[in-house]
């Protein structure tokens, strides 16, 4: 006796391969939601106790990245100001603005602000900041455009591939180091050159790789070595 | 007195069940007879690991053939295998997801004000001094943002010159120490700073009335200008008080033996860089613990190049240690047997006393010659626990062969109260007993666990005797339960203090943060009961130098004392050169020799926890003894020819009696020791030490007695018939093979052999082709990292491991753990042995990580967590290891260490504080070794490259190079032709491990050359025969 028609065969056959196709898109769902600024934390403004705004400070008022992050250039860590920082202007305007509060309590008490942390690495990955900056590596090529962030978001998404990116192929990055906290740095283009060195480069790809040379950055197989970042 | 024998059988017994033998293989009974006859016969192993592997027992050939020792890889606890599925099944389901995890926010907190010249990110150093028995280390101390996280020598000081002993290393674990009292209490209750001024308002003034009668003051060893100053200023004013001091591990012999020879206390320091002939009765002056061993390490082990003037030690001793088995010529002999070779000597090696047998005694005449041919340029030095009368003779030795001035140099003594400390806590007991004492201040310490036994001070504490008792210590300790007021002690990285280095020299002991829970110093409790409350430690130590300090700029002089480590211009000269009438004291009455079922008792502090202080550092607890690799655990030594006769085995427990005390212990059987002679380690069975040293060992303590602090006649040994666990790695990591075609691990030649065949070493190494695997060119990169390891200069200190460990954040696993082979030590130092089993030779081997360049490690891994960088280094990625455990496996040198179980504590917060934010926090199931340090390396490399230039050598050191006090491990740049690296790897001695295998390991060992007298190689064998019947 026969149950199953002869054409369920081609149900059976069809089904081993949509089991494959729903595994296989499991898996792939699961690497892009791995990606998702959901995971990542990409884009997203986290309550801080002060609406600080990198965009009035920077674009606004034209204070350099290092005036509050001091140790960027000699250390691993860029540095947060202390609240002396805020202070320094704070003292003398806006005195008396009500959502600066936590600024002026914090000098008055001695207790810190705790912010919270916005670009976040894992504890298994050393990043250093002073040596990116020493080879012409950008604030923004990481931090994304931080002068037009009224409220401080993570820009990318700061994972293993996103470094990887640019120690696999750091010539489509690098800019002279004088640029590097210049905000509105555009790379260079037929109609706006980079000079550097009385050289003149109209392209990303010469430029990066004159810079690459220049500032001595480590070959490929050197900074994607496994020891770079983990340790 | 309690009695002994109930309070030790039972935790003895109830360790030994809450230890189940893990793996419960045959235990055969170990054959010492074979033992012998393996090495007459020289079939066995040239060099052996232990006795149980020269005897070829089936416990140590099954460890051979596993990776892991049994009960090591699997799982014996009470968890189903159907349950463990289960939970398997599940997690492996949701292992998928664990990538999707979001990392939870974090706060970033800035300081308000920051600090002045603070980098966030780079840490800072800052000098101190560590101080054991008075005598300070010089250190400096790595501080990430205040936190304190690694001690490293003082390079610029002459009692450091950059290394440092374990102690001082494992010292940073002792501040986080969670167990640390954290509050001042009354009877147990908390009290504040405030309630004990008050409650001293009123016995204080009492005090004052009667001049201070009735206070007395007991301490540790002080050798701080400062509190001596504090003290004496004290019984100056109240001129009836008195100060005690009492250290277990003393140097009262030392300073009997000076007043013999001269009448009055002197301090001995030896310049070992000019002695080229050392001799060393009983003293182990190369361990951690000996005043001036990191410094002497250091000269001894530069004199230890074949190619230069190489120095020749022998080493005359009771108890078998590191310094022993680095000797030319090693002698055993029993404790009291070694004031005759002293006398011996004296008289130019001519027979008085006929203890020795006739062939110790043509050695002994052989070392006289051997002394009278290197006239100033010898060295005797006598050990700590050797009578008076010893010191008294090597003093007259050094005096006769015109080392004083040259090899040897007599100084005022360190401390700054040298009396006799037994004498000294003697007198204290009896005013205590006779109801003298209205108010007793202990200054830190433990006399209530670790004061002779006979003194009954804990008992006398106890009672009613004394009024007023204030004790300050870190722990809540056995003293601190038996006084009123306890204070916990600040720790010196917390302190403000000062000390004297063993040649005088002073240190500024500046705190590196503030006190975590509030405690004091000795000299802010000195100041209170002075009546000037109030003072903070920095006032006190800088208004004490502000007296000394002469001529102009008080500032300038305080600020350089404190960056440079030490004050100038204090070092103790030396007083005068040599023709100082030495006294020598007439022979005692001859050594009895013992007999039968009534053996010499040798009491010796312990390699890994000293006196019984550093009892709940679990760095120290789990540190592999230099000889015998024990850990968590101190073993009653005995012999192999005695062990044979008494019938006992490793493990076997043991019933000692003595003085009709009993305690039970394991044995450990050590090549080397002496017969008829057993040494217990002091220390252990600490009861109130904390969650790591409560209840671990035995506590000998309560046989040691006034009249007989280090060794006497009259021990009894027995056998119970029980098995107590002992935790020693001897055993592990071994990489024999099973097949019995045992290649040798260590070299090593006489000096003579060695000039005639320098090349003695060399291995042809296997062709570059013989492999599948395409090479690298790695001469073309900048670096290329190399390690040499100098077996003739490595001395077996261990500070290593505890630097490795300290370095890199490796974790404490226990001595369940330890036992089933689970010690994380990145760094482990292997002890060989060859010779005869009653006075073998000894070998230390420094085994980290080789870094192949043909890594066998890296081929088998599934999931590429281990490859090579272009450097040269082998890799190891945390966070890609899935934990198969192939890599181990397939490591031929086995220094592998897998995470079985959570080892880390995450949850301590003192803990998150001292480690190392260089260096990842590794988790359970990922496999871990040694880097090379490579956070070091990538630290000095960004800082190199932000300056345009490249790592210079010396810039870079690993943690185990820059702690070694011998200078025994270089490591560098091997594309650096003139890299010192490099000139080492160039040397004839220089050769890999298991050449043979073609893995082109990347740390290579200098072969070790012994300098034994030529006079002396005939008669060894007769010797050591003799010695053993002896």
């Amino acid at each position: 006796m026969q149950i199953f028609p002869r054409s369920s065969n081609a149900v059976a056959r069809g089904s081993l391969i949509l089991v494959v196709l729903a595994v296989g898109g499991l898996l792939f769902a699961l690497l892009e939601l791995e990606r998702t600024p959901y995971i990542t934390k990409a884009g997203q403004r986290k309550d801080q106790p002060v609406p600080f705004s990198h965009k009035h400070h920077v674009t606004g008022l034209g204070i350099d990245c290092r005036y509050c992050h001091t140790s960027v250039e000699q250390s691993s860590f860029a540095g947060i100001p202390p609240t002396k920082t805020c202070i320094n202007c704070h003292s003398q305007i806006w005195t008396n603005a009500a959502y600066l509060e936590p600024v002026r309590e914090s000098y008055r008490t001695g207790k810190s602000l705790q912010w919270t942390r916005v670009n976040q690495l894992p504890n298994y990955v050393y990043f250093n900041h002073s040596i990116h900056i020493n080879k012409g590596v950008g604030c923004n090529n990481c931090h994304g455009p931080v002068d037009q962030m009224p409220l401080m978001y993570q820009a990318a998404s700061l994972q293993m591939e996103f470094c990887l990116d640019c120690h696999r192929n750091s010539e489509r990055y690098l800019r002279p180091r004088e640029q590097v906290f210049n905000m509105r740095y555009q790379q260079p283009s037929e109609g706006e050159p980079v000079v550097v060195n009385g050289q003149s480069y109209s392209d990303q790809e010469s430029l990066g790789n004159a810079l690459k040379k220049q500032y001595k950055v480590r070959s490929v197989q050197d900074i994607t070595s496994c020891n770079t970042c983990h340790r | 007195m309690m009695n002994i024998e109930d309070q030790d059988a039972k935790p003895v017994k109830d360790k030994a069940n809450a230890f189940p033998d893990v793996c419960p293989t045959k235990r055969n009974q170990l054959d010492l007879a074979t033992v012998k006859e393996q090495i007459e016969d020289t079939t066995g192993p040239q060099y052996w690991r232990s006795l149980e592997e020269l005897a070829g027992s089936e416990e140590f050939q099954e460890m051979m053939h596993r990776e892991f020792p049994k009960g090591a890889s699997e799982w014996l606890d009470t968890f189903s295998r159907r349950g463990f599925l289960k939970t398997m099944g599940a997690s492996l389901a949701l292992a998928g997801l664990t990538g999707c995890t979001r990392m939870p926010d974090t706060e970033i907190v800035p300081y308000v004000k920051q600090p002045e010249n603070l980098i966030p990110g780079r840490p800072k150093f800052y000098a101190t001094a560590f101080s054991l028995g008075g005598y300070a280390s010089p250190v400096l101390v790595e501080s990430h943002m205040f936190r304190p996280t690694k001690i490293e020598g003082n390079p610029e000081h002459p009692a450091s010159m950059g290394g440092t002993d374990v102690y001082a290393q494992a010292s940073i674990l002792d501040l986080y120490d969670p167990d640390r009292a954290q509050n001042i209490t009354y009877l147990g209750d908390v009290r504040s700073w405030n309630a004990l001024l008050s409650a001293l308002h009123g016995p204080m003034g009492a005090a004052k009335a009667m001049a201070g009668g009735g206070v007395r003051i007991l301490t540790q060893a002080v050798t701080s200008p400062t509190l001596a100053g504090q003290i004496k200023d004290y019984i100056q004013a109240n001129p009836m008080a008195k100060w005690h001091v009492y250290e277990p591990i003393n140097r009262d012999n030392v300073m009997e033996g000076a007043k013999l020879a001269f009448g009055e206390p002197m301090e001995t320091r030896y310049d070992l860089s000019k002695a080229d002939v050392i001799v060393s009765l009983d003293a182990d002056f190369l361990y951690a613990g000996f005043p001036g061993s990191t410094r002497y390490t250091r000269d001894f082990a530069a004199r230890r190049n074949p190619d230069a003037n190489m120095n020749r030690l022998y080493v005359i001793e009771s108890t078998p240690s590191s310094t022993g088995m680095k000797a030319d010529h090693r002698i055993p002999m029993r404790a009291a047997e070694i004031e005759g070779v002293a006398r011996s000597l004296a008289s130019n090696g001519t027979t008085e006393g006929s203890a020795n047998s006739g062939s110790a005694q043509a050695a002994i005449a052989a070392i006289a010659k051997d002394l009278q041919e290197h006239k100033g340029s010898s060295v005797v030095i006598a050990g700590d626990h050797q009578s008076a009368a010893v010191h008294a003779l090597a003093h007259s030795l050094n005096e006769s062969l015109g080392n004083v001035g040259k090899t040897v140099f007599y100084t005022d003594p360190v401390d700054a109260n040298p009396v006799n400390r037994i004498e000294s806590l003697t007198a204290l007991v009896q005013d205590m007993q006779g109801g003298k004492v209205d108010m007793l201040l202990i200054l830190g310490g433990n006399p209530a666990y670790d004061a002779p036994a006979n003194l009954n001070f804990d008992s006398v504490l106890k009672s009613n005797t004394v009024a007023l008792k204030l004790y300050l210590g870190s722990h809540r300790n056995e003293t601190a339960e038996l006084c009123q007021w306890h204070i916990p002690e600040a720790h010196y990285l917390e302190s403000w203090s000062d000390a004297r280095a063993y040649d005088g020299t002073v240190s500024i002991i500046q705190p590196l943060i503030e006190p975590l829970y509030g405690g004091r110093t000795a000299h802010e409790v000195m100041s209170v009961i002075s009546g000037q409350s109030g003072i903070t430690g920095r006032d006190i130590v800088q208004q004490y130098w502000q007296k000394q300090h002469t001529g102009g700029d008080f500032d300038a002089f305080w600020r350089k004392s404190l960056h440079d480590g030490w004050v100038e211009g204090t070092a103790y000269q030396s007083k005068g050169g040599g023709g100082r009438k030495v006294a020598v004291p007439s022979a005692s009455q001859s050594a009895q020799s013992a007999q039968n079922g009534n053996f010499e008792i040798n009491f010796r502090r312990d390699p890994a926890i000293y006196d019984g202080r550093f009892a709940n550092n679990g760095w120290l607890q789990e540190l592999p003894k230099p000889l015998t690799k024990l850990t968590w655990d101190n073993p009653i030594m005995i012999g192999p020819a005695m062990a044979e006769r008494l019938k006992l085995n490793f493990k076997d427990v043991a019933e000692l009696e003595f003085n009709g005390k009993k305690v039970k212990g394991a044995i450990w059987i050590q090549a080397g020791h002496p017969d008829q002679s057993i040494t217990v380690f002091l220390g252990y069975g600490r009861t109130r030490a904390g969650r790591i040293g409560t209840g671990t060992g035995f506590d000998v303590y309560p046989m040691r007695t006034s009249q007989s602090p280090w060794f006497a006649n009259g021990a009894q040994l027995r056998g119970t018939g029980e098995i107590y666990q002992l935790a020693s790695t001897q055993g592990f990591q071994t990489m024999e093979t099973h097949d019995g075609n045992s290649r040798p691990l260590v070299l090593e030649r006489s000096l003579e052999e060695y000039k005639k065949e320098p090349n003695f070493a060399q291995e042809e190494e296997p062709k570059k082709h013989l492999t599948l695997y395409p090479g690298f060119d790695y001469s073309k990169e900048t670096y290329s990292w190399g390690m040499a390891i100098d077996l003739n200069a490595c001395v077996g200190c261990n500070n290593c491991i505890v630097a490795c460990q300290s370095e890199n954040n490796v974790a404490v696993v226990g001595k369940e753990q330890t036992l089933k082979g689970r010690h994380m030590h990145w760094l482990r130092v292997d002890a060989y042995y060859s010779g005869p089993r009653d006075n073998p030779k000894g070998f230390f081997q420094p085994v980290p990580c080789m870094q192949c360049e043909n890594a066998p490690c890296e081929l088998v891994c599934p999931v590429q967590a281990t490859v090579h960088s272009s450097e040269g280094l082998n890799d190891m990625v945390y966070n890609r290891c899935v934990g198969t455990r192939y890599c181990s496996n397939n490591c031929p040198y086995k220094v592998r260490r897998f995470n079985f179980l959570l080892f880390q504590d995450w949850e301590t917060p003192q803990f998150k504080l001292m480690r190392n934010p260089d260096v990842t926090i590794r988790s359970r199931g990922v496999m871990e070794k040694c880097t090379y340090c490579v956070q070091r390396i990538s630290e000095r490399r960004i800082d190199a490259e932000r300056e345009d230039t490249i790592i210079k050598e010396g810039d870079l050191q690993t943690a185990c190079q820059q702690s070694c006090p011998a200078n025994a491990i270089v490591f560098g740049n091997l594309n650096d032709p003139n890299s010192q690296v490099n000139k080492w790897k160039a040397q004839p001695r220089n050769y890999s491990m298991l050449a043979d295998l073609n893995t082109r390991p990347r740390t290579t060992y200098l072969a070790e050359v012994r300098n034994p007298n030529p006079e002396l190689q005939e008669t060894k064998a007769e010797l050591t025969t003799s010695v053993e019947n002896g």
